[in-house]
């Protein structure tokens, strides 16, 4: 089997890989949690991708990486940044003018792809991670919430409890002034989603049609309708969102003509 | 996109630069120990010229300010001035400079042995044009020291440079000349004045053709190179010296344009950068545009140094209406033209705004300019979060990939 591409996508939180096929089908995907062993940790989930297909490293034609830890794949032929892959992976999908919203781990992009494609414009949270996966990991952890129980607590909020800091270790402390007012846990949290969908707001004035992408959308999905409120229309989820970037690199990976 | 390491072209004339950067902090140093002559502390666009007719040596904070950040030592320091009251979202040149001062650790004595640090002085001299922390940052040092802080405030949000402005201005400078003379203990040399304001002038002219030589294709040189080589304009404007090296530097530069020696191999893409150099990274700035064929090649910083109007003839008004025409305190409309004749002289790919937390001035992104410009250009824009002086401010993970995928869409754009 030689028409086999993959995607490493080292990201601040988890680690994603994706193996294509000829038809641009994912065939085998990990995810696992990053950790301070960037190599190690790339190199264990795509083992663990190529044993569920029962594939061997040597299948695989051609390997791009991304993500914050894209520098230390040592078995990936080239680098691609996020920005390229999110967007890739996103016009494979919606093969038209999009607005591609990803909210990662550590950071958020808003990139403007153009009709054929191209990437028209970009932008990038400032370096604070407020409005980003690792807010909502932080304040979860605060309230004793598994993050994995945000979406469904989110959704059963009977309202939006408004939060007034875009600081992380404010909004702790605010927190603690909702619950002493007798606010419910799910309507926190609802506000807590809320506040990250008023941190992409403010970056970007979102026009045309969006696509939500990235890990945090693909576990905590109540966040695109709840962007999709606010914009008063559609946000489309991303199919496979968690693992865009892996997959887009994976794209690039064989669109890329050799020698690179 | 390569990835091997750029080799850096070595610019020959750094060594001259080198030596009378050297000699003017020893004579600094000679005359603060000796008592031999006066010192003046100024701003890097305050009215020097004057100074120096009428006697002093001058010693420029803002340089001082500029080796904290770029000896990494001002972020150490910052925080010794925060303590005393001294926010860090003020100005980090201030911060640094006084956290500098405080601890008595200085790059001056690093650089050259045997100068324990900036020289003590005998007057404080600002123009506001750069900010107004200036004057609070001298005021510390007027209290410390219990001498005289004088300044000209400056007109901000210029749009032309009318003859009100530049009638203002003149007065304020000409009413500096009593407390100069009372401490320097002499009357102002008129006609060393008007040889000052021509050697300035000089200087500027010859600046200004260093930094245009970078509209060939390739650039001989990058922003970083001038943001080294911008010293002598900086601190030595007025001298002969000054001159002299930048006659040397435009004729090696000359060279490299006649030979077709580009500053960065294979340039590909032509960047310009608006805001404040980040002192502390411009190693690994440079190395990662080299290393992705793009050459940033101008700035607004660099040419912040260019005084045009000066005029030998007429030394109070032409100074006045240089430190007037300065971008940084201009309205809006006018920095949008400026930057659209840059572009377009450059021949620009992309351009990269540089938001200095502590420096609001010279952050030009703020009121939608990055926005308007891609759209008139059609070109992406590139805002990094950053400061001069204060690294943490500084996300280098992400500002190393928002340059990379810029780069990645400027070549998307390109074709390539």
């Amino acid at each position: 089997m030689n028409s086999v591409f993959g995607g490493v996508d080292v990201g601040a939180s988890a680690t994603k890989v994706a193996l294509i096929d000829a038809g641009r089908r994912i065939i085998a995907s990990d995810v696992r949690r990053t950790g301070v062993d960037f190599e190690g940790c790339a190199r264990e989930a795509m083992d663990a991708a190529l044993s569920s297909c029962g594939l061997s490293c040597a299948d695989v034609t051609r390997i791009f990486s991304t993500g914050y830890g894209r520098h230390n794949v040592s078995f990936a032929q080239a680098t691609r940044t996020e920005i390229a892959c999110h967007s890739r992976a996103a016009y494979h999908f919606f093969p038209r003018k999009i607005t591609v919203v990803d909210v990662g781990g550590q950071d958020n992009k808003i990139i403007h792809i153009a009709l054929n494609g191209r990437r028209e414009n970009f932008k990038m949270n400032r370096k604070c991670a407020a409005g980003t996966g690792a807010f909502l990991e932080e304040v979860a952890q605060r309230m004793d919430v598994p993050i994995a129980q945000v979406d469904a607590l989110a959704r059963q909020a009977s309202h939006v409890v408004r939060m007034g800091s875009y600081c992380t270790v404010f909004t702790k402390t605010e927190i603690l002034a909702h619950l002493r007012a007798g606010e419910k846990v799910p309507d926190i949290v609802a506000g807590l989603v809320d506040s990250v969908v008023k941190r992409i707001i403010e970056m970007d004035p979102l026009s045309g049609e969006i696509v939500a992408s990235g890990g945090v959308v693909a576990h905590i999905p109540v966040l695109a309708e709840m962007l999709s409120r606010h914009l008063g229309r559609p946000v489309h989820i991303l199919p496979e969102a968690q693992l865009a970037g892996a997959f887009g690199a994976a794209l690039l990976a064989m669109e890329t003509p050799v020698p690179l | 996109m390569k990835t091997e390491q750029q080799t850096f072209k070595k610019i020959n004339a750094t060594k001259q630069m080198k030596e009378i950067m050297e000699l003017h902090f020893r004579e600094l140093d000679e005359a603060a120990k000796t008592k031999s002559k006066k010192i003046a502390w100024c701003t890097s666009v305050g009215p020097a010229e004057l100074l120096r007719a009428a006697g002093f040596l001058v010693f420029f904070p803002e340089n001082h300010g500029a080796m904290l950040g770029a000896s990494r030592m001002a972020t150490d320091l910052i925080p010794v001035a925060n303590a005393l009251g001294y926010s860090p979202d003020i100005c980090s040149y201030l911060t640094s400079d006084i956290g500098s001062y405080i601890k008595g650790q200085s790059p001056i004595s690093k650089a050259y042995p045997g100068i324990s640090g900036p020289p003590r002085p005998d007057v404080l001299v600002y123009n506001t044009n750069q900010c107004r922390d200036v004057q609070d940052w001298y005021n510390f040092y007027a209290r410390e020291f219990n001498i005289p802080c004088i300044g000209i405030q400056t007109h901000r949000g210029v749009g032309d440079v009318t003859k009100a402005h530049v009638d203002s201005i003149s007065a304020q400078i000409k009413a500096l000349i009593p407390t100069l003379e009372e401490v320097s203990g002499k009357k102002l040399d008129y006609d060393e004045f008007k040889h000052v304001v021509g050697l300035s002038r000089q200087c500027t002219d010859l600046w200004k053709e260093v930094l245009q030589i970078a509209s060939n294709v390739p650039s001989p040189l990058t922003f970083f190179d001038g943001a080294i080589q911008m010293g002598p304009a900086v601190i030595l404007r007025g001298e002969q010296r000054a001159v002299d090296f930048y006659k040397l530097l435009l004729a090696e530069l000359k060279l490299r344009v006649k030979d077709k020696v580009a500053a960065i191999d294979g340039e590909q893409f032509r960047i310009y950068w608006e805001g404040m150099p980040i002192w502390g990274k411009l190693r690994e700035l440079s190395t990662q545009f080299a290393e992705l064929s793009a050459c940033v090649l101008a700035s607004t910083y660099c040419s912040s140094w260019v005084f045009t109007a000066l005029d030998p003839d007429d030394p109070f008004d032409s100074m006045a209406r240089a430190y007037t025409e300065l971008v940084i305190v201009r309205d809006e409309n006018y920095k949008e033209r400026y930057f659209e004749a840059e572009i377009e002289r450059y021949k620009i790919d992309g351009m990269i705004f540089h938001d200095a937390k502590t420096c609001p001035n010279n952050s030009n992104n703020r009121y939608g300019m990055p926005e308007r410009l891609s759209k008139k250009y059609n070109m992406p824009m590139l805002v990094i979060n950053g400061d001069l002086n204060d690294l943490r401010c500084y996300s280098e993970e992400q500002a190393r990939t928002n340059i990379e995928a810029y780069i990645e869409q400027l070549s998307e754009k390109k074709g390539r």
